[in-house]
C-alpha cells in the first residue's frame, strides 16, 4: 500500500509537468499582458517603458526559456514569477485558495449527505411517486445554470432580508462576499462570520453537484440490490433496513470516490460562476481577473494549484477505493 | 419448373423443404417458415419499441424538434427580427411581447430565440466534434490495450486536471469570442468524457466472439475498430451526445455569464443573461427569460438521453414498467 501511495505520487509529477507545460502554452497563446496593459493608455508609453516592462515580465526571452525559467525558479526558490498587477503570485493563490477551498468543501459535504439520502430513499422505493419526484427534482438542477441558481436564491436572500429588517431591523442572510468587510476579531466570531457568508453559495453550488450524484447513488444502489448477496441477506430474514445499511450501501457507495474525485476539477468551474454571483475573492475572482489582464503567470500558477488539487484527489480517491473494497488490493 | 410455381398456397400449407417430384434440387425458398411464426425483431426496433413506450422521452423529443424548428425558422415563420427596435422600451411581459421589451426597445423574444439559435449551433457543434474525435480516440486506446492505451490515457488525464471553464476561457478571450470560437473551443476541451466513455465500452467488447470471429477472417484493425467496434457504442454515443448538448450549453452560458465566452455584438442565451444580470430587480424578465430558455432546452435534451438510455439497455427488455 505504500509502496503504491510513493509510486502513485511519482506518476502525478509528469502528469503535473505536461499539464503545466499546457498551461504555458495557453497562457502565451492567449495574448501578451505588456501590449494588454498599455493598450489604451494615451499617450502612448514610451519605448524604453514598453522595453523594461516586457524586461520585468521575462517576455524579452525565448518562448521555451520563458517556460523552463518559470518552473526552475518554481522548484528551487519558490518564486511563482511576476505578475502585471504586481502581486505576489503564491501569497494571492494561498488566499484565494483559502476562501474558495471553504466552499467546495462544504458543498461537497452537503451534495454528498443529499445524494446519499436522496439516492437511498430513491432505489429503495423505485418507481414510486418518492422516486419520481426525486428524479424531477434532480434533472431541473442539472438543467440549471449555476448562476442562475445562485441568483435566484441571492434575490430570494434579498427579499426575506427586507421584510425580515422592516419588523425586526437586522438582516440575517449574508448575500455579498466571503466575509464581513470588518470581520470580527475573536475566533468564534471569525468562524460564524465565515459560516453565515458561506451559506447561499454552498447551497447553490452544492444543489448542482447533487443533482447528478444523487442519479448515480441509485443507479449504483439499484444494481447492488438486484444482486445475489443481497437477495441471500433478504433471505435470511434480515430487516430492510439492516440489508439496506450494512450490506447494499456500502458496496454501492464504493465507486462514490471516484466519481467524487472526478467532479473536483467540475466543483472549482462552479466556484468561479458562484463567487461571480455572490462577488467573493477567492480563485474566481484570481483567475477572472488575470485573464483579463493576460497576467500570464498567475494563470499558470492557478492552473498548477488546481492541477495539484485534481491529481490529488484522484490518488487520494483511488487509495480509499482500496480501503473500501476488499477485491481490491494494490500491491 | 419448380414446385412452388405450380402450388400457388404452398407458403401456406407447406412450406419450404417438401419432397421434390423432380430429379432437379428446388431453389433455396425465399422465406423460412416454421409452425409457429416467430417475428423476426432486429435490436433497432427493439430499441424503438422500448423507447416510444417511454412517454416522457418521447413528449421531449417532440417538444425538443417543435423548439429546434421555431427557434431556427422564427425570424419566417413569425417575422421576428432581433434587430427591430419598438417604440416601447422596457415593457413587461404582455400579450404583444411575451417576453416584454429590453431598455432599447427590443422585442425580447426576438432576441431569446436569436440567442438560443446560437446557444444550439454552439451546440450540436461541440457534440458533433466531441462524438467524431473522442469516440474513435477511446475506441483506439481500448482495442490496441497496453502500452498506446496508457499514454493516451494519460493525455486524457493531463487535460483533466485543466479545468475548461479556464481554458475555453483564456482562448476565447483572446481570439475576440465569437460564437464559432467558444464551440470549437469547448469542443476542443469536451471530447475527453466521450474519448472516457467510449473506452470504458469498447473494453468490454473487445474481447468478444464476434471481434475475434472478424480477426480470424483477415479484417484489419482499422475495419475492426470502425466497422465491428464504433457500431457496437453507437448507442452509448447517442446517449453521450445528448448530454453533450446539455452540457455545452451550459458551459456555453457559464463562460458568457462570467464575461469570458462570447462577446457582444455576437449573443446567445449566456451572454443575454450576462448582460441583464443587474436588472434582475428592475426588470427580472430580461434575466429570468433567457434562463428559463436553457433550462427548457437541457431538461428536455436530458430526458430524451434517459429515454434512450432506458431504451437501449438490453436488462431493461422485462423491467421496465
Amino acid at each position: 500500500m505504500l509502496v503504491f501511495t510513493i509510486r502513485r505520487l511519482f506518476q502525478a509529477i509528469p502528469i503535473l509537468i505536461v499539464s503545466s507545460f499546457l498551461s504555458f502554452w495557453l497562457a502565451t497563446v492567449s495574448g501578451d499582458p505588456v501590449t494588454q496593459k498599455f493598450a489604451l493608455r494615451n499617450p502612448p508609453p514610451s519605448k524604453a517603458i514598453l522595453d523594461l516592462t516586457r524586461h520585468n515580465m521575462r517576455l524579452d526571452r525565448p518562448w521555451i526559456t520563458q517556460y523552463w525559467d518559470w518552473l526552475w525558479g518554481l522548484v528551487s526558490r519558490g518564486d511563482w514569477g511576476p505578475s502585471i498587477d504586481g502581486l505576489q503570485i503564491g501569497s494571492a493563490i494561498g488566499t484565494a485558495l483559502a476562501v474558495t477551498l471553504r466552499l467546495i468543501l462544504a458543498a461537497m459535504i452537503i451534495a454528498l449527505v443529499l445524494a446519499m439520502a436522496s439516492g437511498i430513499i430513491s432505489a429503495y422505493r423505485q418507481y414510486s411517486k418518492v422516486d419520481y419526484s426525486f428524479t424531477f427534482v434532480g434533472f431541473v438542477f442539472l438543467a440549471m445554470p449555476t448562476f442562475w441558481i445562485a441568483a435566484l436564491l441571492k434575490e430570494g436572500a434579498i427579499q426575506f432580508n427586507n421584510s425580515w429588517q422592516s419588523s425586526f431591523g437586522t438582516r440575517p442572510i449574508q448575500t455579498v462576499g466571503q466575509q464581513s468587510i470588518v470581520p470580527p476579531t475573536d475566533f468564534f466570531g471569525r468562524m460564524s462570520d465565515y459560516g453565515t457568508h458561506l451559506v447561499l453559495p454552498t447551497i447553490s453550488l452544492a444543489l448542482i453537484t447533487y443533482a447528478a450524484w444523487s442519479r448515480f447513488v441509485r443507479g449504483s444502489l439499484l444494481e447492488v440490490l438486484n444482486s445475489d448477496y443481497v437477495r441471500l441477506a433478504r433471505a435470511k430474514g434480515l430487516t430492510p433496513r439492516r440489508v439496506m445499511f450494512r450490506h447494499a450501501l456500502r458496496t454501492a457507495l464504493i465507486p462514490m470516490t471516484t466519481v467524487t474525485a472526478l467532479t473536483i476539477a467540475a466543483l472549482f468551474g462552479g466556484a468561479i460562476i458562484t463567487e461571480r454571483v455572490f462577488q467573493w475573492r477567492g480563485m474566481g475572482t484570481l483567475i477572472i481577473n488575470a485573464i483579463n489582464e493576460r497576467d500570464r503567470y498567475v494563470i499558470m500558477g492557478w492552473l498548477l494549484v488546481v492541477g495539484l488539487i485534481v491529481v490529488l484527489g484522484n490518488i487520494i480517491a483511488d487509495l480509499l477505493y482500496a480501503v473500501l473494497d476488499p477485491r481490491i488490493r494494490y500491491e | 419448373m419448380s414446385e412452388t410455381t405450380s402450388r400457388p398456397s404452398a407458403e401456406e400449407s407447406e412450406g419450404a423443404g417438401g419432397p421434390s417430384a423432380v430429379g432437379l434440387a428446388p431453389p433455396p425458398p425465399e422465406k423460412v417458415e416454421r409452425e409457429f411464426t416467430v417475428k423476426e425483431r432486429s435490436q433497432a426496433s427493439m430499441v424503438l419499441t422500448r423507447f416510444l413506450r417511454h412517454r416522457l422521452a418521447i413528449g421531449s423529443l417532440i417538444f425538443f424538434i417543435l423548439l429546434v424548428l421555431v427557434v431556427y425558422l422564427s425570424p419566417v415563420i413569425f417575422h421576428l427580427n432581433y434587430s427591430t427596435i419598438t417604440d416601447q422600451a422596457s415593457l413587461s411581459p404582455s400579450f404583444k411581447y411575451p417576453m416584454g421589451t429590453d431598455e432599447l426597445g427590443h422585442n425580447y423574444v426576438a432576441l431569446v430565440l436569436r440567442g438560443a439559435h446560437q446557444s444550439m449551433n454552439i451546440a450540436f457543434i461541440v457534440a458533433i466534434m466531441s462524438s467524431a474525435f473522442g469516440a474513435p480516440y477511446g475506441a483506439i486506446a481500448a482495442y490496441y490495450g497496453g502500452k498506446i492505451d496508457a499514454i493516451m490515457m494519460r493525455i486524457v488525464d493531463v487535460i483533466l486536471t485543466l479545468p475548461f471553464l479556464v481554458v475555453t476561457g483564456a482562448l476565447a478571450e483572446h481570439y475576440s469570442g465569437t460564437w464559432y470560437t467558444v464551440a470549437i473551443l469547448l469542443g476542443v476541451t469536451g471530447w475527453v468524457i466521450n474519448a472516457r466513455v467510449t473506452r470504458g465500452v469498447v473494453l468490454s467488447v473487445r474481447n468478444q466472439e464476434f471481434v475475434e470471429a472478424a480477426r480470424a477472417l483477415g479484417a484489419s484493425d482499422t475495419r475492426i475498430i470502425f466497422r465491428h467496434l464504433i457500431p457496437n457504442v453507437t448507442g452509448t454515443l447517442i446517449v453521450q451526445a445528448t448530454l453533450d448538448i446539455a452540457t455545452a450549453i451550459l458551459a456555453e452560458a457559464g463562460l458568457s455569464f462570467i464575461g469570458l465566452g462570447i462577446h457582444a455584438p455576437d449573443t446567445s442565451l449566456g451572454v443575454l443573461a450576462q448582460q441583464s444580470q443587474n436588472a434582475i430587480e428592475t426588470r427580472p424578465w430580461l434575466f429570468y427569460f433567457p434562463c428559463v430558455m436553457i433550462v427548457v432546452i437541457c431538461l428536455s435534451i436530458n430526458f430524451i438521453g434517459d429515454g434512450l438510455r432506458d431504451a437501449l439497455d438490453p436488462r431493461q427488455t422485462r423491467q421496465r414498467r
